[in-house]
């Protein structure tokens, strides 16, 4: 064996340690709930607990509609910004990074003194209102994922060329996204979906101080009062998440393949 | 020509300071076949585009039947378009693709699986119905973007560089292929090209352009043998050109390569003094003095190249080279180099340029 060869597998072996060790710590610590031997009670107890159907099934909920408004609002701006003002593409990547560096807490409460139940638009004086809200401000932190998926599966196609073959056929704006943008781009959006709905599913900030009934602030609330529940939780997340990107994975096996084109 | 059904009057286009076209102005028949010919950046596609309307003239305006489509959409139109890169929708089958405009139009289900059957039956691809673009050649998906583009039955087809993607054998055979299906449906063409042979060889009409102007719009007969200026005997085909000056314009006597010839009424409106040039196709020119052609130069065959059927032999006459080809004949050894020969031509055939 090559001496390089020999280096990056150790790197290899050390960075998968590192990676799966604590993991399989919390899978081995979730099974021990039963004195001297493996159960699943742990998980009995979580899947049975009401409180976790509820915050589960009401953060699925607020990220369908955060999928919804995320794809609502890049997909045509995406678009938009390839075919008209490429110009203006590093703007709006920078924007888009900005919920990356501005951190959930400070935009949780500017929605608080701007949305209060005294201000013109009282979101938070009702609880529809707040779980709009809270679905904006999800679709803010989704963005930097959302935006890049959508804009690299843009890139993999001739937006402008398909777009003038679209118009000259007839075809309006809302035909051209609607039934040739958007398809092409499918499993882009869909990346960018489960990626929301991964970062919907496990947050804690913005559910807890908007005070509605998540499935992040119920990790927390668990975590903080239980002992072997915690970690069944978090190897429930980790499987939803990687779920996630399996499904990204398959789905993607089904994109529309590009025609060849010339170059 | 009758009543124009395409008519281009006064168009210009600019780009922030640089104008790309400039007062361009062209008519085209019912049913006519024009090719704008040029190289890259001489605004011929910038042309196709405003006609299709995804480029706004800065001026003039551009009629279709009669009607002022200038400030018209593209998808209010009524043009077909088919792109270089072909531009099938990826997530639609071929079917799919050729009902695009007939969907988008509102043509029953019915209707539109007939059409979409005729017009697979046009391009000859009848079976590939539920393929999708990626499993079809280039050429074949270039046939069926032209079926897609002629579906909803448009008024005018405008095709941009639609061969210049695909190998030599098949551009050869996708043209023909167009221009029959032009031929069948008479519709109204316009064929945007920087390959002469393609334009040439498909087109009623040629429009020759250079810096955003339409440099000559003639047939191709009269582009070839009749170009009218410097650029356009240049551009298309093979041309000679050899310098000269006048020393009788009386006489029609022009001096080239210190060697005299007299070429009657042929100088063009030169004046004695006048340096002109003489240009000439290789195929005008034999080798030896012919009792048709009335001018003779002197010269050596500088190199000799063997083609096959045809010999292109380069001469050289003073300082210049001139290329002329010949048939092989099995009974005439081809010339060697470094003979002294005379080539000969017909003022007929030959162009003055100033």
């Amino acid at each position: 064996m090559k001496r390089s060869s020999v280096w990056a597998w150790i790197t290899i072996i050390v960075g998968a340690a590192y990676f799966f060790l604590p993991l399989i710590a919390t899978l081995e610590f979730s099974l021990r709930m039963r004195r001297g031997e493996y159960s699943l009670d742990a998980y009995r107890i979580v899947f049975g607990d009401e409180r976790f159907q509820a915050t589960f099934g009401y953060s699925v909920m607020i990220a369908i509609f955060t999928i919804i408004l995320g794809v609502l609002i890049v997909v045509p701006t995406a678009y938009w910004i390839r075919l008209r003002m490429p110009w203006i593409r590093p703007v709006v990547e920078f924007i888009t990074l900005l919920p990356l560096i501005i951190p959930a807490i400070v935009i949780v409460f500017g929605y608080i003194r701007m949305y209060g139940s005294n201000s013109p638009l009282p979101f938070l004086g009702s609880a529809r209102g707040t779980d709009l809200l809270l679905t904006i401000g999800y679709a803010t932190l989704a963005l930097p994922y959302m935006y890049r998926a959508v804009d690299t599966g843009l890139r993999t196609i001739d937006v402008r060329t398909l777009t003038e073959a679209a118009q000259i056929l007839g075809a309006g704006w809302t035909t051209i996204i609607a039934r040739i943008i958007l398809p092409n781009v499918l499993i882009a959006v869909l990346s960018g979906a489960f990626l929301t709905f991964a970062i919907v599913i496990g947050e804690f900030t913005m559910a807890s101080l908007l005070n509605r009934p998540a499935f992040g602030p119920y990790l927390q609330n668990i975590g903080a009062n239980r002992a072997y529940e915690p970690a069944a939780l978090a190897v429930i997340a980790f499987a939803i998440t990687w779920g996630c990107m399996s499904v990204i994975q398959v789905l993607s096996r089904f994109a529309p393949k590009s025609a060849n084109r010339p170059n | 020509m009758a009543e124009p059904f395409l008519s281009i009057q006064g168009v210009k286009k600019s780009f922030g300071p640089t104008t790309v076209v400039q007062d361009f102005n062209l008519d085209v028949g019912s049913g006519e076949f024009v090719s704008f010919l040029g190289p890259s950046g001489c605004g011929k596609t910038t042309v196709l585009r405003m006609v299709a309307g995804f480029e706004e003239p800065s001026a003039g305006s551009i009629h279709i039947g009669g009607r002022d489509i200038t400030r018209l959409k593209p998808n209010q139109r009524n043009v077909g378009m088919v792109f270089q890169a072909y531009a099938l929708f990826p997530n639609l089958t071929v079917a799919q693709n050729v009902a695009f405009g007939l969907k988008v139009a509102g043509v029953s289900k019915a209707d539109s699986d007939r059409r979409v059957a005729e017009m697979l039956d046009l391009i000859k691809l009848p079976q590939f119905g539920d393929r999708y673009p990626y499993q079809l050649s280039g050429g074949q998906q270039q046939r069926v973007a032209l079926a897609r583009a002629l579906a909803p039955k448009p008024k005018v087809l405008l095709l941009d560089e639609p061969l210049s993607a695909l190998d030599a054998k098949v551009r050869v055979s996708l043209r023909d292929e167009i221009r029959s299906i032009q031929r069948e449906l008479g519709i109204t063409t316009i064929f945007v090209t920087h390959d002469q042979e393609e334009a040439l060889s498909i087109s009623d009409r040629i429009v020759v352009m250079y810096g955003g102007k339409a440099e000559q719009v003639g047939t191709p007969f009269e582009i070839y043998n009749r170009p009218q200026t410097r650029f356009v005997a240049n551009f298309v085909g093979t041309l000679n050109l050899l310098e000269g000056t006048v020393t009788d314009a009386s006489t029609g006597a022009v001096q080239v390569e210190a060697q005299d010839i007299t070429l009657p009424h042929k100088l063009n409106g030169a004046q004695t003094g006048e340096a002109v040039s003489l240009a000439l196709r290789p195929e005008a020119i034999t080798l030896g003095p012919r009792p048709e052609n009335d001018a003779v130069l002197r010269g050596e065959i500088a190199e000799v190249h063997f083609l096959g059927s045809v010999i292109r032999v380069r001469v050289g006459v003073g300082r210049s080279v001139v290329s002329l080809d010949t048939f092989n004949n099995s009974a005439t050894p081809p010339p060697t180099v470094g003979q002294k020969i005379e080539i000969s031509f017909s003022s007929n055939d030959l162009l003055v340029l100033h």
